[in-house]
């Protein structure tokens, strides 16, 4: 039981969320190791959303426990501190900085000190250039890196959210619905992506396109009503009697 | 100590005689005659005689005597009474002489006979025929505490039938035996006890100045025991009435602020014109008023229930027509919906400054919001009353509103969640031109009773625009009972932070107070929770 | 260090920088070597008028600071500005000296015409210029952290933000009102004779004042640039855009606000300092809510997040209310009003910022 605490990147046990009177989370415990690549879904309401909540400090569990690489207690503490430990999170609804430029958005995101008098008095060193310039690759947004973030399409958006992301250089990434909105071929090309930065971290993706999920090639956990309703390969996942009674409805 | 006993006696033997037949007429010039003389001595034994004759006009000469307005006529002793116009009237006929007298004398006064004349008087109208007279005798007596009138205040209270006018006696009684170190102890104990019963602050002095010095230790005690009863029913008193007070500026806060709380509820922005809808209901009731005053006097009483649903109209559609022309174009813009609306508020304030000039107007209150009902030193003013009573209807008419009409359903829906309730269908322009005249409406309804208890000045909304803010931030956006928790405790803390420090200082208590409540419940005392809520 | 402050110089700011040193040496110069008679002569009233203006300019780019640039609407900065105010006019007060009215060597006026018989403890050390700059700059600051200390940690923001700071400025406003806390009550400080052994009347001095304010202007227009167009200025964006996912990004946005608050209200306070001796007099009413909601007004004419635009604003709003003040007092509240409605609603970005988005630029600190 403990070395399941002190191997993985992310511990939950036991815990339960509740929004006046509404029970969001119920009782939730799983457990993610270092670098390990697993997928979450779960119908609507299932708690996926609340769950990265509680890990990204956004809300307080009523109960339980949980614990990031082993031993730091995220339910102390808040988002700014759980983000500096190494939890990097993508957003449903593509959250970038409207108002700044794409490289901006990456410069911000960039792993490196957060605070305030570094801020004032450092500059933008070659080192930081270059580390945007190759994320700027990675995303495809090359051409695009002095255009206003606002003026991206939807999908040009998650691309750089999801480059934000790498830029933070997270030892676990929270990824909710990175393909929402995307092609086919990006789809594809967000699937290689995210197994290949596995290993190094941890990723942890909210989806509801099972394509995509399969891609991933990884292991499943089921979400519903608030707790773990199933857990394992994708296939043994979806041929679970009650993951189907869930999904397709009675 | 002869001349006290001479008067007392004068005083007995003229309450003995009044019960008896009066003394006939030539009896009575005989004994006015007395007091036509510079003898004090002899003045003084007149005022006794004269109290002591029953004579129906003793009272108006000793009243005139005590007044420096008795005169005599050296020659033949008759005695003249200048009256208010400073003609002379005839002391024995109570009539204007003849011929107006010439040659007159004044009758004087000296330390004595002023005492002599408090007595009788004192005595005198301890036995008059209207209650309400014996009651000032007796206060009287409590006032001066003379040991003398203590006979006589026997007599009467073994007399009286009233029981309210006894029970003054008694109290009169008490007063004078607290003090007399020569009386009986248990007398005095008794005293105090009385005193206690009448609780007041007279009564508390009274109790006050019993001592080591002038009582033996049974009566300090009781003394004591009794002024601490009056002090802890004062206090009482004390925090009832601020209570009340609390209550009545709660009220006022909660009509100047629940059109606010409407508005930012449902639309989340902070109308800073606002003070200027209550502003403009207040103008309203004056103008009113005014025209009642000049074409139908006697419509005066109604002035009020027609300035209600006036300001309304007046302040709802100044709403609707700056939410049409300004707001709507903001939508979405918070902080710049505050800034126009200031600027709205400027222009308002200097519209109305330019038609009915800077100065205070008078609007008066109708006969049923005049007067106080006092509860046994707990005062409660009808007008305030009346306010409260108002303020609750309006509040329970607009949950009505709020839960009971589809209008009420859409701007609730609009509240929770803006995007849903449009995709439902529900015209959120529509619902917010409609919520901005409703809570304009209801702010200018708070004008006409805030015209009542406050000056009617073009600056009357910028004094109600801070705390109406107050009142929305501290008890939380989008429901009425948070508002009306929030007036309430706002005014109460108001009041009761006003006799310990000071209306400045609590003031700032209280601002400080609300600064720090906010850092722990950002969003108020009732918060709307939930991840829609999220702005 | 110099280049620290110089960093992305843009054509806007340059031309601002070299303005305010073309003005601070030009307008001495036509005030006192210019003789009277000619046209080019500029009368002192008139220097003392426009350093008043330049030190409202000071405040609206302190204010711009934390709205335009952080998107926090401070209703309150006029506390800032007045209590800088304060702490000089109690320089000034002591240095009065005999030359009161009621000849006290120590005690002002009003403290002897209340029957003090000490200076109170707030009032020791104020006839040390050098105290006094500190405390110019140290009462405003230390105010701004401990309310922005408790606002921002427990993330109060928009409107609400906005409210309570109002709250801040209206209890000030009692409180100095008030005759027992020794600031002056109603009538607040004035009768100014001499600051560091000039007199303040005197067209020298008068210039001389003109000429530092807008010296200190220039100075708080560099340093609040050097903040924007850093990494921090950078950050200060991105709260202001999107709070929320700043915080997810790892970044403590509560001590970002506090610092740049900080900053903003000890700007703040310095132009209050620069402003008392020009006017004459420091009163409560300086604390009024619509004196800092009409600071606010001119940041929005000028066009905020430009800074700039704020000091613009600034001058241009002023110099209109001295001209309709004086031309048709009536109509000021109105026009002022009507100035409110008009730029909200069709000059977002005020003017510099609608000229800027004509011809084009890239935005630095983007105004929002």
């Amino acid at each position: 039981m403990s070395a399941d605490l002190t191997d993985s990147i992310l511990y939950l046990d036991a815990v339960s969320v509740s929004f006046d009177g509404f029970r969001a989370l119920h009782d939730l415990s799983f457990v993610v190791g270092r670098g390990e690549l697993r997928a979450i879904i779960g119908p609507n309401g299932a708690g996926k959303t609340t769950m990265m909540d509680v890990v990204t400090g956004k809300t307080r569990p009523d109960k339980g426990i949980v614990v990031f690489d082993g031993s730091i207690d995220l339910t102390t503490r808040d988002e700014a501190s759980i983000a500096a430990f190494g939890i990097g999170r993508k957003f449903q609804k593509p959250t970038v900085f409207d108002g700044q430029t794409v490289e901006d958005n990456l410069l911000l995101a960039l792993e490196g000190p957060r605070s305030a008098f570094s801020a004032l008095f450092g500059w933008r060193s070659r080192v930081a250039v270059e580390q945007i310039i190759d994320k700027l690759a990675i995303i495809r947004l090359g051409d695009l890196r002095s255009k206003l973030a606002g003026s991206l399409s939807h999908g040009q958006k998650q691309w750089l959210e999801i480059g934000m992301l790498l830029a933070q250089n997270p030892k676990l990434l929270l990824v909710d619905e990175p393909v929402a909105g995307m092609t086919d071929a990006e789809t594809e090309e967000t699937a290689r992506l995210l197994t290949s930065i596995a290993g190094e971290h941890a990723v942890v993706v909210v989806e509801h396109d099972m394509s995509f999920v399969r891609a991933l090639g990884c292991k499943v956990t089921c979400l519903h009503e608030g707790s773990v309703l199933a857990e394992g390969t994708i296939d043994s996942v979806s041929a679970n009697e009650r993951v189907i009674d869930v999904y397709l409805g009675r | 100590m002869f001349r006290r006993f001479v008067i007392l006696f004068s005083v007995l033997i003229g309450l003995v005689a009044l019960a008896a037949a009066p003394i006939r007429a030539d009896d009575a010039s005989l004994v006015l005659k007395r007091l036509a003389t510079d003898n004090y001595g002899e003045i003084e034994a007149g005022v006794a005689a004269l109290a002591a004759s029953g004579l129906p006009v003793s009272e108006a000469v000793l009243t005139a005597l005590a007044d420096s307005r008795l005169s005599y006529r050296p020659s033949d002793k008759a005695l003249f009474i200048k009256d208010t116009s400073g003609g002379w009237i005839d002391a024995a006929t109570n009539a204007a002489p003849a011929e107006a007298p010439s040659g007159l004398k004044s009758v004087k006064l000296n330390n004595r006979v002023r005492r002599a004349l408090e007595a009788a008087l004192g005595s005198m109208t301890l036995m008059s025929p209207d209650p309400m007279k014996r009651i000032a005798a007796a206060e009287a007596v409590f006032k001066s505490r003379d040991a003398n009138t203590l006979a006589p205040l026997d007599v009467v209270i073994g007399k009286e039938a009233d029981p309210v006018v006894k029970r003054y006696f008694e109290e009169a009684r008490a007063a004078v035996l607290l003090l007399k170190t020569d009386a009986p102890e248990t007398d005095r104990v008794r005293a105090a006890e009385r005193l206690g019963e009448r609780g007041d602050q007279d009564s508390l002095a009274l109790l006050g100045s019993v001592t080591e010095a002038n009582a033996t230790a049974n009566i300090v005690s009781a003394a004591k025991l009794a002024a601490k009863g009056i002090e802890s029913r004062l206090a009482l008193l004390s925090t009832a009435q601020n209570a009340w007070y609390g209550l009545s500026l709660g009220s006022v806060l909660l009509l100047a602020a629940i059109g606010l709380a409407i508005t930012f509820g449902v639309m989340g922005i902070i109308n800073m014109a606002h003070g200027e809808m209550v502003m403009l209901g207040a103008y309203t009731t004056f103008v009113v008023q005014e025209i009642i005053r000049t074409k139908v006097p006697s419509l005066f009483d109604w002035s009020l229930p027609i300035a209600i649903p006036l300001a309304f109209c007046v302040s709802g559609l100044v709403g609707l027509l700056i939410e049409r022309v300004i707001i709507r174009h903001l939508y979405g813009r918070p902080l710049e919906t505050l800034l126009a609306t200031w600027g709205v508020s400027l222009v308002l304030q200097q519209a109305v400054r330019s038609v009915f000039g800077a100065n205070n107007r008078e609007v008066g209150a109708p006969s049923y919001m005049a007067g106080v009902w006092d509860l046994g030193g707990f005062q409660i003013t009808y007008g305030r009353l009346w306010i409260i009573v108002f303020s609750l209807v309006v509040f329970f008419a607009l949950l009505g509103v709020m839960k009971g009409t589809s209008l009420g359903l859409r701007m609730r829906a609009v509240i929770q969640n803006r995007r849903m309730a449009a995709a439902m269908g529900i015209r959120t322009p529509v619902v917010d031109a409609l919520t901005f005249a409703l809570g304009s409406g209801v702010a200018g309804i708070a004008g006409v009773a805030l015209s009542q208890i406050d000056n009617v000045s073009p600056n009357l909304g910028q004094s109600y625009i801070i705390d109406s803010f107050l009142v929305v931030v501290f008890g939380g956006v989008g429901n009425l009972w948070g508002t009306l928790l929030g007036a309430l405790s706002l005014g109460l803390a108001n009041k009761f932070l006003e006799p310990v420090a000071g209306a400045v200082l609590g003031k700032i208590i209280l601002l400080a107070v609300i600064i720090l409540f906010i850092q722990r419940r950002p969003r108020g005392l009732f918060a709307l929770k939930g991840r829609a809520v999220d702005s | 260090m110099i280049a620290f402050f110089f960093r992305k110089f843009d054509r806007m700011a340059t031309g601002f920088v070299i303005l305010l040193a073309a003005i601070a040496i030009l307008v001495p110069v036509l005030n006192l070597a210019v003789p009277e008679g000619s046209p080019f002569h500029i009368p002192t009233y008139l220097v003392s008028l426009w350093g008043k203006y330049l030190a409202f300019a000071l405040l609206a780019v302190a204010l711009d600071l934390v709205w335009g640039y952080c998107g926090i609407l401070s209703l309150g900065h006029g506390a800032f500005f007045a209590l800088g105010g304060y702490a000089m006019g109690m320089y000034l007060m002591r240095q009065i000296g005999t030359r009161g009215v009621y000849a006290d060597p120590v005690l002002p006026d009003f403290m002897v015409f209340l029957n003090w018989k000490e200076l109170p403890f707030t009032w020791y050390f104020f006839d040390h210029f050098a105290y006094a700059v500190v405390m110019v700059v140290l009462v405003p600051s230390v105010l701004a952290l401990v309310f922005g200390w408790f606002a921002f940690r427990s993330r109060v923001t928009g409107v609400y933000l906005s409210i309570i700071t109002q709250a801040l400025t209206y209890a000030l406003l009692l409180a100095f009102f008030r005759n027992d806390m020794g600031f002056g009550g109603n009538n607040g400080l004035t009768d100014f004779k001499d600051i560091l052994g000039l007199s303040v009347q005197a067209p020298t001095t008068r210039a001389a004042l003109f000429a530092l304010t807008a010296v200190f202007l220039a100075l708080g227009f560099l340093v609040a640039r050097a903040i924007v167009v850093s990494r921090f200025g950078q950050v200060l964006a991105a709260i202001r855009d999107a709070e929320s996912r700043t915080r997810f990004l790892g970044y403590r946005v509560e001590r970002y606000k506090l610092l740049v608050f900080v900053v903003s209200a000890a700007m703040a306070g310095i132009a209050g300092a620069l402003y008392v001796p020009q006017v004459g007099i420091i009163n409560p009413s300086e604390f009024a809510p619509s004196n800092s909601i009409e600071a606010v007004i001119w940041v929005a004419v000028g066009g905020r997040g430009t800074l700039v635009g704020a000091a613009l604003g600034a001058v241009l709003v002023n110099f209109a209310k001295t001209w309709l003040t004086g031309m048709l007092p009536e109509f000021w509240l109105y026009g002022l009003g009507a100035l409110f409605i008009l730029v909200t609603l069709f000059l977002p970005k005020g003017i510099i910022g609608a000229l800027t988005s004509r011809f084009g630029r890239p935005g630095d600190g983007g105004a929002q």
